[in-house]
């Protein structure tokens, strides 16, 4: 046993093949106790792959992976009782109620029948569900799904949780709900795998993060150092006129030392931003240049941008790729903007 | 919140499943069957209609034209449509498996700290009830319609037994076709193909002398046929006979290949 014990999670050079495509292919991975680590990329990068094999649910091909010092392939039922898995595929059975979901997963891992009862009624009462205790699993909200989801995963306290893109497909509302949530669950002392296609959720919930990209890993650290690595944020305008693209150019190079990209036939300019703040200077400049604004906004950088500057590609080419085991997220991805993404 | 810690990882226990810890998540899982059974009566036809239907069709239909009459004919019917309903049930099984391992709360399963038996065991425990229900409703049919078993209410439970029993070992062949089979449909056309031959060559409907030789042969060493002869002994004559032993190993012999198969291939999809 060569896994460190006082790591959560150890992978090293994790492999898998489906036929000729390497779906996960030679990653590392080293998850600290009590941090949230969060997994960033597209669809078909490999995240759910790599989740599953570390949840012992796929073979590992190649390489090793350590849960808490246990190997995952010579002592899957070690790393099962350590473990808790929510995610697209881990979920609830459609024929029980929310109680007797509970009841069913908690005296399967052997509570007994009272404390199976008690727990659960906790853990409902804890995610908000206990007026639903008894409704049929089918008249549930998506948001409510995934939180029994979640309470399902917390029954024995597991001192390690995989959330295999847990607020795919909510609206953001619930998605605010779901990010507390995980919140409080690391306030426990929970340590927490995370898989993402959206950088704020992983900028929100995440200590570092790795980004993944075609089965490899691209680029790991925290939220700020991902982003300062293609520029804090963008400023993008829409003037009146075309004509006055060179002279935002100008001021850009000027104020903020950096390169504009103009788009001539829609009138729009964009200005990467090392300092939000930098907007100001710009937008004052041109006032008293007299150049005419028809529109302004200032963007964080979106998943795709940290994608173009990380792997020269964005999110879309990763389709060529798919990964078969992330097929139910697809959804997303044509929308990589989290803003966009929010209102499905 | 502040109800909940987490266990220490230091804490866990790592040891395998126990038999006692199997058993209980059988059970478990045999609960979880029943709820789904009581959810969705649809899957009672099988075991409820069927038997209700086909018992007075068959004694009817074939009575005359096999025994002379009707009444001569329901101690050999009425115990081999019980064998042929259970078989039927059987066939269930393996194809309500296969939709339930397509489902996500499978995979809930399978990341569970969990022996790899228990999901496979407690549906099949689930089922024994259908088995029972299907026995019953044939027997209190037939008796409807003017069978009076000989072996009277101690040999009737005792074939009621037999025939849970037999469809228990039975469910493993339609198991291994339920883990196996690419999905629902692709199974439940296997099963079939499976379960006419095993239907219809054996002596449930009829006396196996009049069939050609090599389908006489088969007929005889069917594990229905030889169920189907032990139910007629107990129901009949109330009389544990050599064919009840048959029986009893044809059911043994049934379950030492299939239940290790199944468990086998069920693993490698676990």
């Amino acid at each position: 046993m060569t896994t460190h014990p006082g790591l959560a999670v150890r992978a090293s050079a994790l492999v898998k093949k489906f036929g000729d495509h390497r779906a996960v292919d030679g990653i590392d991975l080293e998850v600290h106790r009590g941090e949230v680590f969060g997994v960033l990329g597209p669809n078909g990068a490999g995240k759910t792959t790599m989740l599953r094999m570390l949840a012992t649910l796929l073979h590992i091909d190649e390489g090793r992976a350590g849960i808490f010092g246990h190997d995952v392939r010579t002592e899957p039922h070690a790393v099962r009782r350590l473990l808790g898995v929510t995610g697209q595929y881990a979920s609830v059975d459609e024929n029980l109620t929310a109680t007797e979901n509970l009841w069913l997963f908690a005296r399967l891992q052997g509570l007994g029948r009272t404390e199976a009862r008690t727990r659960g009624a906790e853990l409902l009462e804890q995610f908000d569900l206990t007026e639903a205790a008894s409704k049929p699993i089918s008249a549930f909200s998506g948001g409510m799904r995934r939180r029994l989801d979640l309470a399902a995963s917390l029954l024995t306290r597991p001192p390690l949780i995989f959330l295999d893109e847990p607020t795919t497909g909510l609206d953001p509302r619930t998605r605010g709900q779901m990010w507390d949530t995980i919140r409080d669950l690391v306030r426990t002392g929970c340590t927490v795998l995370l898989t993402t296609q959206y950088l704020d959720e992983a900028d929100q919930l995440a200590d570092r993060i790795a980004v993944i990209d075609r089965g490899r890993k691209v680029a790991e650290g925290t939220a700020d150092e991902l982003k300062s690595s293609v520029g804090q944020s963008t400023l993008q305008l829409q003037l009146a006129d075309a004509a006055d693209l060179p002279v935002v150019a100008d001021e850009a190079r000027r104020l903020v030392r950096e390169e504009a990209v103009l788009t001539p036939e829609a009138r729009r300019v964009n200005v990467p931003l090392t300092r939000t703040d930098q907007a100001v200077d710009v937008l004052v400049a041109l006032r008293d240049r007299g150049i005419a604004i028809e529109s302004v906004t200032v963007q964080k950088p979106s998943l795709d941008e940290v994608f173009l500057a990380l792997t020269g590609h964005d999110t879309h080419d990763t389709h060529d790729t798919e990964d078969p085991q992330d097929g139910a997220a697809n959804r997303g991805a044509d929308l990589p903007d989290p803003q966009m993404e929010d209102a499905r | 919140m502040s109800t909940l810690t987490v266990t220490d990882p230091a804490d866990v226990d790592t040891d395998r499943v126990g038999v006692a810890e199997t058993l209980t998540q059988t059970m478990t899982l045999a609960w979880r069957a029943t709820m789904k059974m009581r959810r969705s009566m649809e899957v009672m036809f099988d075991v409820t209609i069927q038997p209700l239907v086909f018992t007075g069709m068959f004694a009817y239909i074939f009575g005359g034209a096999i025994s002379g009459d009707v009444q001569s004919y329901l101690p050999l019917i009425i115990p081999g449509l019980i064998g042929q309903t259970v078989l039927t049930a059987c066939v269930a099984t393996g194809v309500q498996l296969r939709t339930d391992m397509d489902t996500g709360v499978f995979d809930r399963f399978k990341v569970l700290p969990i022996s790899r038996l228990a999901p496979l065991a407690g549906p099949m425990v689930a089922d024994l009830l259908r088995y029972f229900i299907a026995s019953v409703l044939t027997f209190a049919v037939g008796i409807a319609i003017g069978y009076r078993p000989g072996g009277g209410v101690l040999g009737v439970a005792g074939a009621v037994l037999l025939a849970m029993l037999a469809g228990w070992s039975l469910a493993w062949i339609f198991t291994l076709f339920g883990i196996v089979g690419r999905n629902a449909q692709g199974v439940q056309a296997i099963s079939l193909l499976v379960m006419f031959p095993l239907t219809f060559l054996s002596n449930a409907f009829v006396p196996t002398d009049t069939m050609p030789e090599p389908l006489q042969t088969f007929a005889e060493l069917n594990p229905v046929s030889l169920v189907i002869t032990a139910l007629r002994d107990l129901a009949n004559d109330g009389a544990v006979t050599a064919g009840v032993g048959w029986a009893l190993l044809g059911c043994t012999v049934i379950i030492a290949v299939f239940a290790p198969l199944s468990v086998r291939a069920f693993n490698r999809r676990m």
